[in-house]
Order: C-alpha cells, then sequence, then structure tokens
C-alpha cells in the first residue's frame, strides 16, 4: 500500500492586495499525494498553483489548515526544523532553476550538502550527472550550460539528498520539447520508484506525463484527473 | 561542498565587488598604519630633538665644571697669595649702624682678641682689637674719629710674624691729614687732647677717606679717656688666608666657634672683587645652562602638546575614515546579498539554515577584513626601509607585535558593518523570493 507522501487538510491562504484589499490565493484546498505518484497542477494565471506549491514546501505558511509530509507537520515547529524537513524529505526544481551562478555543475548538485551532509556525497552527485549525461559538463558553470543542462543540473540537485517530495514548478517552461521530453522522463522515473511528485505546469503535454491531473480556479481544486 | 568553497567560489566569480570592498578596509587600515607610524616619527623626533639637546646641556655644563674649577684653583691660588682682611665686631650689633657711622656703638672685652689669638684658628693672621669713637675734639671744637690701637696680637700656635702695623705708643698720638693740616700741627708738636697732652707721633698724607680726620692712639689710653677700660668695639683681622672659595663662611664658622654672637664682615678688597666677578661669571654660566634645561623642557612639553593635538587630528580623521569605510563596506555586503537574492532562497528551500547563509555572508565580510589588512600590512612592510626617511628613521616593522590585533580587530570590523545586511538577507523569506524571481 502507497504511503501518504504529502497531505494537505482545508488549506487556506490569502495575500494583501492593493488599497487594503485581499486576494485569496489557494481556498480551503485539500490534497493527498501518495508515494509513486505524479501529480500535475494545472490551471490558469494566478490561480494559486505556485502558492499550494510553496505551501507544501514548507517556505510559505498557510492562513488556515494543516500541513503534513511524511507524517511531520512543517508549520508546527521552528524555523530551522523546518529547514531540516525540507532538506529531509523535498527536492525543488523551478522554472528559472536557480542554479548558484558561479559554482559549476557537480558543485550546484552537491549544493544541498550544505543543509545536510550525505555519506559519498561526491560519487552519488556523479552518478546523477551521468544519469542525466551530464559529466562532460560537470566543471561548467552555469551560463556556460544550455537551458535543458541547466534544468537537469537543477533536478539532480532536487534528487541528490534522496527526497520523498519533488515539487517542481513549470519545469519544462523554459524548455525545448527534446529538452523538456528528457525531464519528464527523469520525472516519471522518480515516481516509479516510490517518489511523489507535484508538478506545476501550463502544458497539457507535461501534463499528459503524470499519473494524475488536477486543475485550479481561483484557489480550489476543480478536477482531478487519475 | 562546505561553506568554506563557497565563499571562495563566490568571492572569485564576484572579484570586483571583493576588490573594491578589500581596497576599502586596506585604505582605512592604511590610514591606522599612517597615523600610528606619524606618531611614532613624532615621538622619534622629540626624543632625537630632546636628546641633542641635553647632549649640548651636558657638554655645556662639562666645559662648565672643567673651567670653573680652573677658574676655582686660579682664584684660590689668587687669593692665598692676596690674603684679604674681616672686623670682628660685638655681639648684637647692627651691621647696618656700623656701615652708616663707620664704627660699632656696641662693645666687646679686649680679652676677646687674646682667646682669638689663643685659639688655633688657622685663617686669621693678625689681629688688632680697636676702640673707635666719633667725638668732639674739646680743645679744638673739631669732630674727630679716635682709633684706639694696641698693635697686634700675636697668634698663640704660630711662629712670630713680623707686625703689619705698628703700635701707638702711649702718650703719643697720629693724627690724619686734615686735621694736622688744618690745625697746623706736625711730628713732635705737643698737643693736648681730652686734658691730656700728647705727642704728634706722625702725621698722615692725605687719604681721601675718613682717616684724614682720625686720630690714633693707644688702647689702653683711649679706654681711659672713653671710659671703657678693658672694652674694645672692634677687631681687625689681616691678611685672612683660606683655601675654599666661601672663604667668609670659612672663617665665619671659625670665629663662630670661638666667639660666638660677634659679626664678621669681609672689607672690600682686590680678592673680593675677583671673587664677585668670579661669581658673576658663574652665575651668567649657571643661567646660560638652566636656559638651555628650560628650553628642553618647553621644548619637550610643546612636542607633547603638539603631538597632542595631532593625535587628537588623527583621531578624529580616523573616525571618520572608519565610520565611513565601515558604511561603504556595510553598502557593499546589502548590494552583495541583493546581487545574491535568488541564491539565497533556493539555498533556504534547499532546507539550507538561517545561520548558514549568515555564515556564508559573514565568512565573506571576514574574508574581506582579512584581505584588507594583508594587503595594507604586506606594502607597509615592503616599503618600510623607503618609508624611514620621510618618518625621521621611523621603522613600520616595529609595529609588528600589534599586527595580530589588527588582523583579529579590522575583519571583526568588516563582519560588523556586514552584520545588518547578512541578516536582512538571511532572514528574508525564500516563498517571496522564490515567487519574485
Amino acid at each position: 500500500m502507497s504511503e501518504v507522501t504529502l497531505r494537505a487538510t482545508n488549506v487556506h491562504k490569502t495575500f494583501a492586495g492593493p488599497k487594503g484589499s485581499s486576494v485569496t490565493a489557494v481556498n480551503d484546498m485539500s490534497l493527498e499525494i501518495a508515494s509513486g505518484e505524479f501529480v500535475a497542477l494545472g490551471g490558469s494565471s494566478g490561480c494559486g498553483k505556485s502558492t499550494i506549491l510553496l505551501i507544501a514546501g514548507g517556505l510559505l505558511r498557510p492562513d488556515q489548515g494543516e500541513l503534513e509530509i511524511m507524517g511531520t507537520r512543517p508549520y508546527e515547529v521552528d524555523s530551522t526544523r523546518r529547514a531540516s524537513i525540507r532538506s529531509q524529505y523535498i527536492g525543488f526544481v523551478f522554472q528559472q532553476f536557480h542554479l548558484v551562478p558561479y559554482l559549476d555543475a557537480l558543485d550546484n548538485v552537491l549544493a544541498p550538502t550544505l543543509a545536510r551532509s550525505l555519506p559519498d556525497a561526491e560519487d552519488k552527485a556523479m552518478a546523477l550527472l551521468e544519469n542525466f549525461g551530464l559529466t562532460e559538463r560537470r566543471h561548467h558553470v552555469p551560463s556556460a550550460l544550455s537551458v535543458g543542462e541547466q534544468q537537469r543540473v537543477a533536478l539532480a540537485r532536487a534528487l541528490l539528498l534522496e527526497p520523498k517530495l519533488l515539487l517542481a514548478d513549470e519545469p519544462t517552461g523554459n524548455l525545448d520539447p527534446e529538452n523538456a521530453d528528457s525531464i519528464l522522463d527523469h520525472l516519471v522515473a522518480f515516481a516509479k520508484e516510490g517518489g511523489a511528485v507535484l508538478m506545476v505546469t501550463h502544458d497539457d503535454r507535461a501534463a499528459s506525463q503524470a499519473s494524475r491531473s488536477i486543475r485550479m480556479e481561483k484557489g480550489s481544486i476543480v478536477e482531478s484527473v487519475s | 561542498m562546505n561553506l568554506r568553497r563557497l565563499i571562495g567560489r563566490e568571492i572569485l566569480h564576484r572579484k570586483l565587488s571583493f576588490g573594491i570592498a578589500v581596497a576599502t578596509i586596506a585604505t582605512s587600515v592604511a590610514g591606522l598604519v599612517a597615523v600610528v607610524a606619524l606618531l611614532g616619527a613624532h615621538d622619534l623626533r622629540t626624543s632625537e630633538m630632546l636628546m641633542r639637546m641635553n647632549k649640548e646641556t651636558s657638554a655645556m655644563e662639562e666645559k662648565f665644571t672643567k673651567e670653573m674649577k680652573v677658574y676655582e684653583d686660579s682664584v684660590r691660588k689668587t687669593m692665598k697669595g692676596l690674603g684679604f682682611n674681616i672686623f670682628i665686631f660685638p655681639e648684637g650689633q647692627e651691621l647696618g649702624e656700623v656701615y652708616t657711622e663707620g664704627f660699632a656703638s656696641k662693645t666687646m672685652p679686649e680679652s676677646y682678641t687674646a682667646k682669638l689669638a689663643e685659639s688655633k684658628i688657622v685663617t686669621v693672621n693678625h689681629l688688632l682689637p680697636s676702640l673707635t669713637r666719633k667725638l668732639k675734639w674739646p680743645e679744638k671744637e673739631r669732630t674727630v674719629i679716635l682709633i684706639g690701637i694696641r698693635g697686634e696680637v700675636p697668634i698663640a700656635h704660630r711662629d712670630p710674624k713680623k707686625p703689619l702695623i705698628e703700635p701707638v705708643q702711649k702718650g703719643r698720638i697720629v693724627l690724619g691729614h686734615e686735621l694736622h693740616r688744618s690745625l697746623d700741627l706736625q711730628e713732635g708738636n705737643s698737643t693736648m687732647f681730652m686734658g691730656r697732652e700728647f705727642i704728634i707721633e706722625k702725621c698722615h698724607r692725605e687719604r681721601g677717606t675718613k682717616d684724614d680726620i682720625t686720630i690714633w692712639m693707644h688702647l689702653g689710653e683711649c679706654q681711659e679717656l672713653l671710659e671703657e677700660e678693658g672694652r674694645i668695639n672692634a677687631i681687625k683681622a689681616l691678611e685672612c688666608n683660606c683655601a675654599s672659595i666661601d672663604r667668609l663662611g670659612e672663617i665665619r664658622r671659625e670665629i663662630a666657634g670661638i666667639l660666638p654672637g660677634t659679626k664678621v664682615i669681609e672689607t672690600e678688597s682686590k680678592a673680593l672683587a675677583r671673587a664677585e666677578a668670579r661669581n658673576k661669571a658663574k652665575k651668567h654660566t649657571q643661567g646660560a645652562i638652566a636656559s638651555k634645561k628650560a628650553e628642553a623642557i618647553k621644548l619637550k612639553a610643546d612636542r607633547e602638546q603638539l603631538r597632542f593635538e595631532d593625535e587628537q587630528k588623527y583621531t578624529a580623521l580616523l573616525t571618520v575614515v572608519i565610520f565611513g569605510t565601515m558604511a561603504w563596506v556595510a553598502f557593499l555586503a546589502f548590494a552583495n546579498s541583493r546581487d545574491r537574492q535568488a541564491e539565497i532562497g533556493i539555498l533556504r528551500a534547499m532546507g539550507v539554515s538561517t545561520s548558514s547563509i549568515l555564515a556564508i555572508l559573514m565568512g565573506r565580510a571576514f574574508l574581506v577584513g582579512l584581505f584588507g589588512t594583508g594587503v595594507t600590512i604586506l606594502l607597509a612592510f615592503l616599503l618600510s626601509d623607503s618609508l624611514k626617511a620621510p618618518l625621521h628613521g621611523y621603522d613600520i616593522k616595529s609595529l609588528r607585535g600589534d599586527i595580530p590585533l589588527v588582523f583579529l580587530f579590522v575583519p571583526l570590523l568588516s563582519c560588523a558593518a556586514s552584520w545588518l545586511p547578512a541578516l536582512q538577507a538571511a532572514n528574508r523569506d525564500p516563498a517571496t523570493i522564490l515567487r519574485n524571481e
């Protein structure tokens, strides 16, 4: 039986808008993702997709509701413990890659070890780079890599600490179809190996790779298709 | 991957920003080194000037001491050769009266002369007791000075010396020039004085002093006429010799031991004039030395005041430089952390703690301080030999004892300046950063 990796219960998040108004980004939303599940989260811009991703990643405290990651409640502990939960269970992939510009590919992949030490980290990083076809590019800084390579480095970095949950925000948004397919293949492979993936995307082709597609509107789930 | 590696890579990546921060710190440290070196050079210059002045003063003193010794020896010899005369007056005698009247109004026993003569006095050669009064020569209606003299009293413990002055025989008198001239008296004449007849033994030539109105007679007869038997009012000591420079003091001490209470004065003499000249010269030279010493003290005070003023000026300047540097380093740290927002956001998202982010930023700030200090100290040491001349010989290398403190203090100052921007960056909400990037 699959274990619940992420459980969000009645999560609500409002942001302050202009002139004292407020904007509801996530409206009483509940969501569960089990291990081995690859969930694609779609919807129009501003529907709250990225907000739920940040809440799920323990980076944005919801106004209401509860969140559990692997049975731990990140918003009920202090920021240090929350950071530890992130490094232990979660990997992030962003549309803009957010690689550290002055570190080469290998060091970028190794960056999460600043949060949590890992035995044989360098060997594991090298294995990941090989898996992503980046062995030859390991000593190149991000500016010397193509966007596809950058995103693969970002994905390798997200996987180094063997997370249980991978949160990907438009991971294929800046990529050509070939590179996008490569990234999606790796996400599918991660899910197949027992990881849980929550991917925010506008791309129907990307969403079609997921085991479940969820569509959001005005902060709420309006459709969930397995 | 570790913090050191990350910091190192970031510095290599943002060389210009790091270089500017290092240059800022280096300038500030250079200011600090310059101030310390300038004050050190000032102290060295002061010390040199004082040493030179003290050397000059010592040379002056040495020369003066040598010259004075030679001079005093010569004076001593001269004085010994010249001898000098003193008067011993009775106890309680006002010397002012002696100077105005020319003789003492008080008297002392004539036996004092014998007491002195029998003592082991070594400084006096000839003793002449006398009794002097100013009175009217009744028979001639003239004011005269009457001096009764006994002749010389031999000093008991010495070989008899040839008397300097012959005594006046009883029944005889000696007259001053004005008396015998105006009264038309001559040697061998007889004349009446206070009812007694005297033969004029000698008529002195004109001296131009009160001697010209003086009558000398035998002391015993004088005492009888004045009804002062056995009393005298002065003992004249002639040809006194004394080896020391403070001869009067020595004689006074010696006489005070024999005739307590008596007063001793020295009469004018060549030796006295020479001693005065010597004292004047001594005083003048001593004044010159004292003035040189005062000049050195003033120089020291002036230099200390100048140093104090310089120190205040430099401290104010250094304070401005340090605060300016801190503000600039803080601004550079702020700019650096702003440039690294996305990096900080993703590191936070990966679970890197706030304290680790802070350590990354502060580590960089520490290195800025360390490199800035290192560059300046290295340059200062390399240039120390060339800087010796303009710094009056001050060697910057002499600061090596303080260098560990500077290497600790400056990086800490750099960290302090970077603390707020770093804290702000480390505590920034990663969600906000990642949403906005």
